[in-house]
């Protein structure tokens, strides 16, 4: 028995391999899992299904995908032309404290002004943080990867620096800002915690899908991402595309951290900087880089997140967990997907010496 | 006002220590054709895994040899993933940097409870109140042991041109009977098990404890640095040393009275940024390795 590489592969493939990826995760988080005390298959129930059993505890799920919704489709954009924008969450931190910056300097603004401002700040920030990197890229041929990943690191001491210094909150003396004016509150949708950033957030999922799948645009996009020579040869101007892109992108990301701050926190705070950014990767990659992919990868992992904070409390299991099981999903996925390039034959075609 | 020179210079010499480890590592890598993102990770679990056994061994020479181990762990999973199963670089390598912090950060809140530092034991300095001679053992090791050898095998051994011939061109290696497979796990692995010895250098020689934020970035400053050297050893090894300079510097800085009203955040930021500049600068028309990024399929 050998494996040889595949001409054409089926359609049940993708399937088939995300089914033995998610039994290979089960599977390697076990013992860790087991080694900490707590039972696997409570925890793993406690991951996915007791968040789904609750209608608060779908709100806290969809509370938890919605900044993934964001950052997922910034980090999809991207990759999908060959722009390797590592940066989402540098990016995210930035659109936040542009955000910020409108909610502190026009408290006195009437919600009907002051939200879409404040919106449009923060995908501004997202922008401008996403575009050094963008132009490194495009004037001088400078890798986009570690521009953009090194900016991550400077948007949170950036933060912390803001925090510490003009921004500390007045009241409290804490390295907070000060709380928002009413103006600035996204509205809170079902009577719960979840906000109207998710609408944002499904608008994008819906825009970008259209976009990709019907438009002539799509079809540059995915031609400039899968075989740039040939794109370019064909007449797509690659360079331009990666260009608007990876702003494009920024600007995505930059709006997801304006949704956090007006939605959630109705401030900003240090504890923001929690890898929504990095996640987003997570999230575009199993999803496919398609919009779709991203939503329903972002409502899974928004569902082991809540999960893994309840299996803190019940099982004494730390949430970390939660983090350990969905990068162990995405590298068993892509693990799974890399094996459809082959196939296995029961022999060798033909005897070949040695 | 006197400039204390010696201490900036002491100081630029052990901050730059664990970026050398880390960036010769990454170096191997890229040379053989591999881009290890995986990097920032394996720096964070050598740093823990090394503190974890110092705090539980109570033996240094144990935790730097659980660190190796768990680095060049870290490499080999880097291996699997882009050799032979051929994920993209990006992904699989992002992927194990969040694996690795995630599970650290996981066994650190279950082994040591997160709140409390625990504080080990850690490597005294060689040759104390000697001024800029005055470093930890790893710096010595960095700088006149492991930087040299890279070089030389690199340049004068089979095994380094066996390397360079499979990054720039694993078809042409391959007709020749050079394993690209086997050369490129080699490659990861050894460089893996650099990281880890740079992460540990940071809990077991720096700090002798353990914090989340104790890598913060270097990783990347090393994925940075290759370039900024142009995959050669000796520019790669200046290249840490100015990143040094540059963040000894800003720490001279931070206590000088006259720079007091400057946020420290910004000092912080400040190397980063000096990186991000020499890179716009050196990083123009870089040549990179032939088969950089790319997985070997035979045809």
């Amino acid at each position: 028995m050998r494996f040889v590489l595949r001409s054409r592969e089926p359609r049940w493939l993708p399937a088939a391999a995300a089914g033995l990826a998610i039994v290979a995760t089960l599977a390697l988080t076990a013992g860790p899992i087991r080694l900490a005390g707590a039972a696997p298959v409570s925890a793993f129930e406690r991951y996915v299904v007791t968040p789904l059993t609750t209608g608060n505890g779908i709100a806290e799920v969809l509370l938890a995908a919605t900044p993934l919704l964001f950052t997922g489709l910034a980090v999809a954009i991207a990759f999908r032309v060959g722009y390797y924008n590592i940066g989402a969450e540098g990016q995210f931190l930035a659109g936040a404290m542009a955000t910020t910056a409108v909610a502190l300097a026009l408290p006195d603004l009437p919600t009907a002004a002051a939200l879409p401002l404040a919106l449009v700040g923060g995908a501004f920030g997202g922008v401008a943080w996403a575009f050094l990197p963008a132009f490194l890229r495009r004037r001088a041929g400078i890798d986009e990867v570690v521009t953009t990943l090194l900016l991550n690191p400077v948007a949170v001491l950036l933060l912390q620096g803001l925090l510490n210094g003009p921004w500390r909150n007045p009241d409290t003396g804490f390295p907070d800002s000060a709380t928002f004016a009413d103006g600035y509150r996204l509205p809170a949708l079902f009577g719960s915690r979840v906000h109207a950033g998710l609408l944002v957030g499904l608008v994008l999922v819906a825009v970008t899908a259209v976009v990709l799948r019907a438009t002539p645009l799509g079809v540059r996009l995915r031609a400039a991402g899968q075989s740039p020579a040939a794109a370019e040869f064909s007449g797509v101007k690659v360079g331009l595309l990666q260009w608007r892109s990876a702003l494009v992108s920024g600007g995505l990301a930059g709006l997801g951290g304006a949704s956090q701050v007006l939605g959630v926190q109705h401030q900003l705070t240090g504890s923001l900087a929690a890898g929504y950014g990095y996640t987003g990767v997570v999230v575009a990659t199993l999803g496919g880089l398609s919009a779709v992919g991203v939503l329903a990868v972002a409502l899974l992992l928004g569902d082991v997140q809540v999960g893994a904070q309840g299996a803190s409390i019940a099982l004494q299991l730390p949430s970390q967990m939660g983090g350990v099981l969905t990068s162990v999903l995405l590298l068993t996925v892509v693990a799974a997907l890399s094996v459809r390039h082959y196939r296995l034959v029961r022999r060798s075609p033909r005897a070949v010496g040695g | 006002m006197d400039f204390p020179v010696v201490a900036v210079l002491a100081a630029t010499l052990t901050i730059a220590t664990p970026l050398v480890f880390g960036a010769l590592g990454a170096l191997l890598g890229e040379r053989a054709g591999v881009l290890n993102l995986g990097i920032e990770g394996t720096l964070y679990a050598g740093a823990f895994v090394g503190f974890l056994v110092a705090a539980r061994s109570g033996s240094l020479a144990l935790a730097t040899l659980a660190a190796v181990v768990a680095g060049a762990l870290a490499g080999a999973l880097m291996a699997l993933l882009t050799v032979t199963l051929g994920v993209n670089q990006h992904v699989a390598g992002i992927g194990t940097t969040l694996l690795l912090v995630a599970a650290c950060d996981f066994s650190n809140r279950q082994l040591f409870g997160g709140g409390q530092q625990t504080v080990t034991e850690k490597f005294g300095r060689l040759f104390a109140g000697g001024g800029i001679v005055a470093q930890y053992p790893m710096t010595y090791v960095a700088f006149l042991l492991l930087a040299p050898a890279v070089w030389w095998v690199l340049r004068a051994t089979g095994a380094g041109l066996r390397l360079t011939a499979v990054g720039e061109n694993p078809e042409a290696a391959d007709t020749a009977g050079i394993s690209v497979a086997r050369t490129r796990w080699t490659a990861l692995v050894v460089g893996g098990a650099l990281m880890g010895l740079g992460g540990s250098f940071l809990t077991l020689s720096v700090l002798g404890t353990f914090t989340l934020d104790i890598v913060s970035g270097r990783g990347w400053i090393c994925i940075a640095l290759v370039i900024f050297g142009r995959w050669k050893v000796v520019p790669v090894v200046l290249g840490a040393l100015l990143f040094g300079l540059f963040d000894a510097l800003q720490l001279q800085l931070a206590i000088t009275p006259a720079f007091g009203s400057i946020p420290n955040e910004l000092l912080i930021a400040l190397p980063y940024l000096v990186v991000i500049a020499a890179l716009a600068v050196r990083g123009r028309g870089v040549r990179y390795p032939g088969s950089y990024l790319t997985a070997y399929r035979r045809a």
